[in-house]
This record gives structure tokens, C-alpha cells and sequence, in this order.
């Protein structure tokens, strides 16, 4: 019976994690639909970009205000997990505050101090966040696609966060003997007062129950976060690391096309030839994506790191002159549609069945796509280095090389460069003419 | 006015400096044919030995690529490419950040690799080699405000060529709200030029004007000719015209230079 508390504590890690090592499979089984695309060059750069900007949290601080506080909560959120760690050695073993002895009461206390502290001020960054997001007016948390899910699960983490500071404020306040050693106990030396009145018995239950929900709290987060916008937490890392390197205005030249102009434009190349050996089979070439599948796995990977935090959005011309485009919407829409086809990999035993939907249309409509001048305020504002412009222009690509379905300007607009070379309606002849007017 | 062409150099037997990109806009569109003409007037000033393609010029499929037609824009590209390696280039200069992107970025992996400027950046290395200078007395004191384009700025990160020019008119140059990397669209790029906006309640170019307004200024400098498009149309529905030009930088130096 001695044992009970740390078998239990163990069944319930266990479960905790293996739950969540289900889940990560999933995502990255679900990522992995997503076509090949090589980033894996430029090492060290790479490595940079995670760190300045996934760990240093570079791009957050343009916007200052909500820039400081999410650092406030991000650095109290890393360093509470050494916390964490603590918690589960005791729990495994039946110790009781194990580090203390371990590093001495100097250094423990050093740092439960400042931990104290960082919990009081991510509980205020916390409930500024959440007045932020339901009570001013800020447009980009009132557009169209926060509604429902999306604007609950923001608040949902906030109050996780004010749960938890609140649990590990009270625990150590009602640590009796924490509380007498008098070392860290910056903070909680003024609520342990609260307590005055009771048993030393009643102390010790109260704190045993804040340990024990505060750590089951922490699995059930930990869980939480496949369902959630926070998964950016972890795929911040691999997202950045993973970005384009190019220049933004570099649009990738498509491989499968090259091959076609080639042969098109090769006078030598006979039409009817035989297709060479090993050929005859390939599967003609989708240009362009209607569907999450036919996105490459960094599109993919960017859309479960998606933060809907809508810095994308709050730049993006179109949008703020009112049409229907939110790139935010377009990362939204893409991990709606990659966890809908899970799902259905799932219920079908590991191969996708045709449900009769797509990206294109079912989620993302075509006047969306349209309105989007590529300009790149998106990519550029993204905190974590998300790309929604290449989604939009891969399903341009679908729309017009696939569906023929481009705007009827824009068709005449690209009429006019194959048979003039000009957008406009003019013949190539006088193309020097300007040189002789005025 | 005097443009030789990569024909007639080739006729006799001359490979010039640079070759001048003039693109679609510049040769057809009456208000960048002016661009056009004020750069090719500073050029002659730095006596540099350029040529245009002239007549054989094409588009550079840009807008066909943006749209989503990758078809289009490649057939453009290999067609060009082929012009341009048959004479041989190696430096290009261009006035259209959408021709300066795609020649730099797109063409490359096409088998065309060029070393491309903006005009901006070429004139900067004119001054910068003493072949230019700047008259700073013609514009001096005038409030000039920079409209940044999307594919000269966020899409290759030249932010300080344009701004070092335009300072060196002697003018007071103002920041908009929104300027360098979060400058907004002026809403002609992703072949937006081409077609009607989607439903909205306001023009890109409008709202963008409204940025620059806010600065006061009496000239709107651009360095796109899409982009003078867009913030000339959107100074008329403002009705500013009388107090506010838009004016690319090729042709305030040519008119602080008296050319
Ligand atoms: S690139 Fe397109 S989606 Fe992104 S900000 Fe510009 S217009 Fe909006
Ligand atoms: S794409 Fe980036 S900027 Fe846009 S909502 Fe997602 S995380 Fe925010």
C-alpha cells in the first residue's frame, strides 16, 4: 500500500505519454502525405533561424507589446519545466522535493524563487492576454474564422495557465516545511498566511492535491496540444528550421513543367515518339494543388504550426481592404482538411477512401485565392516563418494549368504574352517606340 | 533620343556594358514610357555603354507565373533566355522590380544567370564609381515620401538603394506608417494589374495613398512603374493631383540633373 501514490503516479505518466506518442505519430504520418520538397541544405543557417527565432523569438518583439508579453509566458513556461522535472522524480520515487538536497538549499532556493516570480508575472501576461482577446477590440481577433473552436481553444490555455501558476502558488504555500526553511519562497510566504487556521494535517492535503493536480494538469496540457493552435509550442522548432531560405519573390520554377516546355520547344523533338523505358507508367503530373496532398510536407508541417495569431492576416492588403482572403484562414483551412483526411486514413485502416472533398472549394474558394497580390506581407509578419502565399499560388496553379479557370482578364492577359509578348495588346514591333516619342 | 540595341552592337562587333531591361510596361505604357526615357537620359549623363533588345524583347512571364500559368512563364523564360545567352549577357539593368525578381530569383534554375540590378542600385554604383552626380539644389526642401515595391523590397530586401538616392536630392524624405518590410501593396502585384479587384469595401491603391497622404507630401516617389500606376490613380481619386506627384526615381534625378 506504501507504494499506491507511485504506481499510480507511473500508470498515469505512462498514459499521459503514450497518448501523446500516438498523437505525435499521427501528425507526422499526416505531414508525411505531403510531397517531397529538399530542405535540408544550408545547415547552419538553418540551425540560426531556429534559434533566433523559434528560441529567441526574434519576430515577436516587432509587435512589442504582445511581443513581451509572450515572452514573459514562453520563458516562464520553459523554466517551470524544470519544475516539472522535479515533480516527477518524487512522484516516481516517493522523494519529496529531491533537488533540494541534490543542489543544495542555496541554488534551490535561488531558483523556486524566481520561479515564484516568473508564475506571478505569467499570470499577469496571462489575464492581459485574455482581456486583449475578449475584451478590446483588436480585428484580428474578431475576423470571421476565430469564431467557435478557434477563439475557445485561445482561452481555454489561458485559463490552463492561470490554473496551474494558481496550483504551484498554493503548493508551495501550503508546504509546511518549505515554508519554515524560508529559502524561495518569494511569493508564496504572503498567501501561506491564508492558511494560518489549519491542521497540519488539512496543510499537507491541500498540498498534496495541488502537486497531484498540477502534474496530471500538465499531462492533459501536454495532450491537449494536438488539438490545439498550441501546438506552435513544439513545431515552432522544426518550422523554422525547415522555412524557405530563397528570396521571397522566388516562386519555385515547377520541374514537371520544364520537362513539357523542353520538348515543346525542342524542334528536334518527335511528338509521337515511344515514352523511353520505365516511362510508360509514370501517372501524368498534377501542376498545381487542390488538395492537402498535393502540397509539399513544409506546407504541411507550417500548417499544424499555425499560431491563428493573425499577424499574417492584419498585413495582408487584400484583407484589410475588406475581400474575402485571410491567410491565417488559408494555414486554418489547410490543417482542417489535412486532419479530416487522417481521419479518414484512420476509420479506413491506413489508406485514404474519396470522400468527395478537397481543399480547393470545400475549404479554400477561388475569390479567395484570386484577390492575393503575392506581395508577401505574410510571410514576412509570421512569427514563426509560415508560408501561406506558396499555398495560395499552388492552388492558382491548379486553377489555371489544370481547370482553365482563371479570371476572364487575366485570360487575356496571358493571350496578349504568348502572342505579343505583352500583357497588354500590342505589337511586339513597337516595342522600341518609346525611344522616339516626347 | 539615342538606344542602340544588342542587334546593332552585334553588328558591330561591340558587347555594351549592361543591357537594359526595359520590359513590358516601360516600352508600351505612356506614363513608365517616361520612366524609360528619364533613365536611359541618366545613363547617357554616366556616359555608360548600354543596349536595350528592343524588338526582341518579350515578356518575362512574370505576371503569367503569378496568375499560376507556370506554362506560360516558362516557355517566356526559355525564349528570352535563349535571346539573352545568345548575346552573350552578363548584366542586367531593369526599372520593374517584377522583371529585376524573376530574371534574378526565377531564371537561373532555366538556365539563365545574370548579374541583375535595379536601376536604382545601378545608379547608386554610378555615383558611387564618381560617373553620376546628384544636383541637390533643383528639388531641395520638397517633402518626398517613398512608396517601397513588394518585389524590390520584401521580395529581395532592397530597402536602402532607393532611400540613399532620394536623400541625395536634397529633400526632406518621410517614412510612411507602413514602410520597408511592412510596406503595403500598392495592389498590382500577383497579376492584380490585370484585372478587376475582388469584392471589398475599398481599392488597395487607395488605401495605400491614404498611407502616403499622411506624411504630407509633395511627391511620391516610386520605383515601379506598376506601382506609379497605382498611386497616380489612387492621388486622382483623392483628388490631390494639384498638390501631390508621383514620380519615379529615375525621373526626379533627371529632373534635378536638368536633363
Ligand atoms: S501575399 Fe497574398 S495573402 Fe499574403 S499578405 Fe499579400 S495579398 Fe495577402
Ligand atoms: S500563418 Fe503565421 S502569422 Fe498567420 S496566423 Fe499563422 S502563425 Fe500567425
Amino acid at each position: 500500500m506504501q507504494y499506491l501514490p507511485n504506481i499510480i503516479f507511473a500508470l498515469a505518466l505512462a498514459l499521459g505519454l503514450s497518448f501523446f506518442a500516438m498523437n505525435i505519430r499521427k501528425l507526422l504520418r499526416n505531414i508525411k502525405l505531403g510531397k517531397e520538397v529538399n530542405r535540408t541544405d544550408k545547415k547552419p543557417e538553418r540551425l540560426k533561424n531556429m534559434l533566433m527565432i523559434a528560441l529567441g523569438q526574434s519576430k515577436m518583439v516587432k509587435r512589442p507589446f504582445s511581443g513581451f508579453l509572450h515572452i514573459v509566458v514562453y520563458v516562464g513556461f520553459i523554466i517551470i519545466n524544470i519544475e516539472v522535472l522535479e515533480i516527477i522524480i518524487d512522484g516516481l520515487f516517493g522523494t519529496h522535493r529531491v533537488f533540494k538536497g541534490l543542489i543544495g538549499d542555496g541554488l534551490y532556493g535561488f531558483l523556486i524563487g524566481v520561479f515564484e516570480v516568473l508564475a506571478v508575472l505569467v499570470f499577469v501576461a496571462v489575464i492581459v492576454f485574455w482581456l486583449r482577446r475578449n475584451i478590446s477590440n483588436i480585428k484580428r481577433f474578431l475576423s470571421k474564422e476565430m469564431k467557435g473552436w478557434p477563439k475557445n481553444d485561445g482561452n481555454y490555455i489561458l485559463y490552463f495557465e492561470m490554473v496551474l501558476m494558481t496550483l504551484f502558488l498554493v503548493m508551495n504555500a501550503t508546504d509546511a516545511s518549505f515554508q519554515q526553511a524560508g529559502i524561495g519562497n518569494t511569493i508564496s510566504q504572503f498567501i501561506a498566511p491564508l492558511f494560518d487556521g489549519f491542521s497540519p494535517e488539512g496543510l499537507h492535503t491541500i498540498e498534496r492535491t495541488c502537486w497531484w493536480i498540477h502534474i496530471l494538469g500538465i499531462l492533459v496540457f501536454l495532450n491537449y496540444l494536438y488539438y490545439s493552435k498550441h501546438l506552435h509550442i513544439l513545431l515552432a522548432f522544426p518550422n523554422t528550421y525547415f522555412a524557405n531560405l530563397n528570396p521571397k519573390g522566388q516562386f519555385t520554377n515547377l520541374e514537371s513543367v520544364t520537362t513539357e516546355v523542353k520538348l515543346m520547344m525542342d524542334p528536334d523533338a518527335d511528338p509521337y515518339a515511344a515514352p523511353a523505358e520505365g516511362e510508360e507508367e509514370a501517372i501524368p503530373e498534377k501542376f498545381g494543388a487542390s488538395d492537402v496532398a498535393d502540397l509539399n510536407w513544409v506546407q504541411l508541417l507550417n500548417a499544424y504550426t499555425c499560431t491563428e495569431c493573425g499577424r499574417c492576416t492584419s498585413s495582408c492588403p487584400a484583407n484589410l481592404t475588406g475581400k474575402e482572403l485571410s491567410p491565417r484562414k488559408i494555414m486554418m483551412d489547410t490543417r482542417d482538411r489535412l486532419e479530416e483526411v487522417g481521419r479518414n486514413i484512420d476509420a479506413n485502416k491506413g489508406v485514404f477512401v474519396d470522400d468527395g472533398k478537397q481543399l480547393l472549394n470545400d475549404y479554400i474558394s477561388p475569390e479567395e485565392l484570386w484577390a492575393c497580390t503575392s506581395c508577401n506581407a505574410c510571410v514576412e509578419e509570421c512569427p514563426v516563418n509560415i508560408d501561406p502565399l506558396s499555398i495560395i499560388m499552388d492552388m492558382r496553379r491548379y486553377l489555371v494549368m489544370e481547370e482553365s479557370a482563371a479570371p476572364q482578364e487575366l485570360n487575356m492577359m496571358m493571350t496578349n504574352i504568348e502572342n505579343n509578348g505583352a500583357p497588354w495588346q500590342y505589337n511586339q514591333q513597337d516595342r522600341l517606340n518609346w525611344a522616339n516619342e516626347e | 533620343m539615342n538606344v542602340p540595341t544588342m542587334a546593332d552592337m552585334m553588328a558591330q562587333g561591340k558587347q555594351p556594358e549592361v543591357l537594359f531591361w526595359v520590359g513590358a510596361a516601360g516600352s508600351y505604357d505612356d506614363r513608365a514610357k517616361k520612366i524609360s526615357r528619364a533613365f536611359v537620359k541618366i545613363l547617357h549623363q554616366a556616359k555608360v555603354d548600354f543596349a536595350v533588345l528592343g524588338t526582341e524583347e518579350s515578356s518575362t512571364g512574370d505576371a503569367a507565373k503569378r496568375a499560376g500559368n507556370e506554362f506560360l512563364f516558362q516557355m517566356q523564360a526559355m525564349m528570352n533566355i535563349e535571346v539573352l545567352n545568345g548575346y552573350e549577357v552578363k548584366k542586367i539593368v531593369t526599372c520593374d522590380p517584377h522583371s529585376f525578381n524573376t530574371l534574378k530569383n526565377e531564371y537561373p534554375s532555366l538556365g539563365g544567370k545574370y548579374e541583375v540590378f535595379h536601376h536604382t542600385q545601378f545608379i547608386q554604383n554610378l555615383i558611387a564609381e564618381g560617373r553620376l552626380k546628384i544636383d541637390d539644389t533643383t528639388l531641395k526642401g520638397k517633402r518626398v515620401t517613398f512608396h517601397d515595391p513588394c518585389y524590390l523590397g520584401r521580395a529581395n530586401e532592397v530597402y536602402e538603394s532607393p532611400r540613399e538616392l532620394i536623400k541625395r536630392l536634397g529633400v526632406n524624405l518621410t517614412e510612411m506608417k507602413r514602410n520597408k518590410s511592412t510596406a503595403l501593396c500598392c495592389g498590382a502585384g500577383g497579376a492584380q494589374m490585370f484585372k478587376d479587384a475582388e469584392k471589398g469595401d475599398k481599392e488597395i491603391n487607395v488605401l495605400r495613398t491614404e498611407d502616403a497622404l499622411e506624411t504630407k507630401p509633395n511627391i511620391i516617389a516610386t520605383g515601379c512603374p506598376y506601382c506609379n500606376t497605382m498611386m497616380t490613380d489612387g492621388i486622382k481619386f483623392k483628388e490631390k493631383e494639384a498638390e501631390v506627384v508621383v514620380k519615379d526615381i529615375a525621373e526626379l534625378i533627371a529632373e534635378a540633373n536638368h536633363l
